[in-house]
């Protein structure tokens, strides 16, 4: 595992805490009636998006999912512009057209979350192609989830990431639930990471709750992929802290599995490896204050924000 | 002018966009040194080497999505589906990834992706390789549909396609693979977006596309011995459709028949007759008719499958009736 310091360890902190606060106020929000539709909070899986992006480049690729607020916040998007799109304002990232399903910026080459699970995973790849078409040195990350592992798309997107070496890790997010569905329901094998070897890739399989640990599995992947020699599946082990969706009250969820998941909250761990690399209380309180602040400033700006104009419905799709 | 067959017309413009910008790129089954199928591409491995014409697997979803996930990226992929049959295998591509892309972006992200595929009767090859299904993606906003009926056609939308910014569905005909035509020598693009005039006539509009357009011609021209005079208008692209040269025929005939190889319910035919009846109804002088495929699968037996396609017979029935020249009407005609 390649050092991680104080320094890269606030970091993922304050990402995480970031996406944590974001949740909540959102959650918050959609209560009051601020945000309408689905809304797929990320709570409790925060150090995967964390720990995964920050062994990233700045211009590398994520494709996201229907639980993308993480990946989001962690690949750079602005909260407030963020949490304008949950509230269908014009000021969001996709002027209120995409809302929490579909946020994607160019601007940090996030290729966008996907509300059809496995859907994205075409895109990933396709981008993958074009930058070896390229020649560049960049790469896709493709997030994906144990439920996506049961469709179609998720093996013929990784069969042809392979067979072609395309620089593409898929960083399957094993939450145990494809809705209510145990993956013990789903899947035959142990760790769904030993599909890779059908497809001639690497996989592993690592604690996903743990941001360091995660960011430690990336880096053969990464290097694997810069170098040309193809994907990579990592899957990370992690646990939803509530339902499939903001009205999923999550009842099937055993309280004792989620008791022990939440004792091991991302965040949690996180702290702990801060506290033991000597970062003192008072240096993770200015974290939290700045996030406690970011946060309530991306909910005045979206509450502030103009609705879109209905006059320019039209615009961004063929007439005629 | 050269005359060139409609598969070398598409494999021109293939190659003259692959010349003139390095990010386009082919990719679909065989169609590399097998040259596809109806042997579109070949020779162009040859040429463009296997990072530009890639050979996949039999993944349709996969390869789909690769393309849009490609053009989202800043590439320009053409997509060859050999069937457009099999793009059943990839509608979550086409429909929810491709489709939306633009408008769910906000308008930041664009999908220059082109899907070329083929569709139609005729070949005996029964009801999985022998669809009209376009009217499923002309309901679809954000896709534009393309639809060539000859060589010149072909070349110059095709090249259009590669360069729109937007994902287009073209739709080519497996009969018209073979079929001559001449083809400018110059290089020349045509407009999405226009449809053409292809024979002029004052009695009635006859609005078709794809191979479709060959039997309205053969369909006209018999009309034309009886004295009729046919104006045959070939849409070329349905989506965006140039409906104004529609109206402005309809309001010189009086008199509209939409002749479609695809099933007529739900067709794009019953489209364009809606179109003209909210927009010109003053101007007919009689009802529209649809001369369509009938509401079934495509059998595999030659005589039912010429039965269930119109024929040219067909459309000659179908102008009559139009002009009230006769009580005669095939079952095709009407259901």
């Amino acid at each position: 595992m390649s050092e991680i310091g104080p320094e890269l360890l606030q970091h993922m902190y304050e990402s995480a805490a970031t996406i944590r606060r974001f949740e909540q106020r959102a959650i918050e929000q959609y209560r009051i009636g601020n945000i309408r539709g689905y809304l797929h909070p990320y709570l409790g899986q925060e150090a995967i998006a964390v720990g995964s992006i920050a062994a990233l480049e700045d211009d590398d690729y994520i494709v996201s999912t229907h639980r993308g607020h993480g990946h989001a916040i962690a690949k750079g998007h602005d909260p407030r512009q963020m949490m304008a799109e949950l509230f269908g304002r014009e000021t969001g990232y996709c002027h209120g057209r995409g809302g929490s399903m579909h946020v994607a910026s160019r601007s940090v080459r996030n290729l966008g979350a996907n509300g059809v699970v496995a859907g994205g995973l075409g895109i990933a790849t396709g981008a993958a192609l074009a930058i070896k078409q390229r020649g560049g040195s960049e790469l896709v990350v493709a997030f994906c989830s144990d439920g996506s592992s049961a469709n179609g798309m998720w093996h013929e997107s990784l069969n042809l990431a392979a067979i072609w070496d395309l620089p593409v890790i898929f960083v399957l997010e094993n939450n145990q639930y494809a809705v209510s569905t145990p993956i013990r329901d789903s899947a035959r094998v142990e760790h769904l990471s030993s599909r890779a070897a059908g497809y001639g890739m690497p996989g592993l399989t690592v604690d996903g709750n743990d941001a360091a640990i995660v960011y430690g599995a990336m880096q053969e992947p990464i290097r694997r992929a810069r170098a040309g020699e193809g994907p990579s599946l990592v899957e990370c082990m992690t646990y939803r802290h509530g339902g499939h969706h903001v009205n999923d009250p999550g009842l099937y969820l055993p309280a004792d599995e989620l008791a022990r998941w939440k004792a091991r909250d991302p965040l949690i761990v996180l702290r702990d490896r801060l506290t033991r690399a000597g970062v003192d209380e008072s240096a993770i309180a200015v974290i939290d204050a700045r996030v406690e602040q970011l946060l309530e400033e991306a909910v005045e700006f979206a509450t502030a924000s103009p609705e879109p104009s209905v006059e320019e419905l039209l615009a961004e799709v063929t007439a005629g | 002018m050269a005359k060139m067959k409609y598969r070398e017309a598409l494999r021109a413009a293939l190659q003259e966009e692959m010349e003139r910008d390095e990010r386009v790129f082919v990719v679909g089954e065989g169609i590399g040194e097998r040259g596809g199928s109806y042997k579109v591409t070949e020779g162009l491995l040859a040429q463009f080497g296997s990072s530009r014409v890639i050979d996949t697997p039999l993944s349709e979803a996969g390869f789909v999505g690769l393309g849009v996930g490609a053009a989202i990226a800043g590439q320009r992929p053409v997509v060859e589906m050999l069937f457009i049959d099999f793009l059943m295998l990839a509608m979550d591509q086409v429909v929810n990834q491709a489709a939306k892309y633009r408008f769910m972006s906000g308008g930041e992200g664009r999908v220059p992706l082109v899907i070329r595929t083929q569709g139609g009767a005729g070949n005996s090859l029964a009801g999985q390789h022998s669809q009209s299904l376009e009217a499923l993606f002309y309901h679809v906003p954000g896709l534009k549909v393309v639809m060539p009926s000859t060589p010149h056609d072909a070349k110059g939308l095709l090249k259009a396609a590669i360069r729109d910014d937007d994902p287009v569905i073209f739709i080519e005909h497996k009969l018209l693979y073979m079929t001559d035509g001449e083809v400018a020598d110059e290089p020349f693009v045509i407009p999405l977006g226009q449809a053409e005039i292809k024979r002029p006539g004052s009695d009635v509009t006859l609005v078709t596309w794809s191979h479709m357009v060959l039997k309205c011609l053969q369909a006209a021209e018999q009309l034309a011995t009886e004295g009729i005079s046919t104006e045959v208008i070939d849409l070329r692209t349905l989506v965006p459709m140039d409906v104004d040269t529609v109206l402005d025929s309809v309001r010189r005939t009086g008199h509209l028949v939409i002749a479609q190889e695809a099933v007529k319910r739900g067709g794009v035919g019953s489209d364009v007759a809606a179109m003209v009846a909210e927009r010109a109804f003053e101007s007919l002088r009689a009802p529209i008719v649809r001369v369509a495929g009938m509401n079934t699968v495509i059998p595999f037996n030659l005589a039912l499958e010429k039965a269930m396609v119109p024929q040219v017979a067909d459309i000659v029935a179908g102008v009559r009736s139009a002009l009230g020249r006769s009580a005669e009407v095939t079952g095709v005609t009407v259901s």
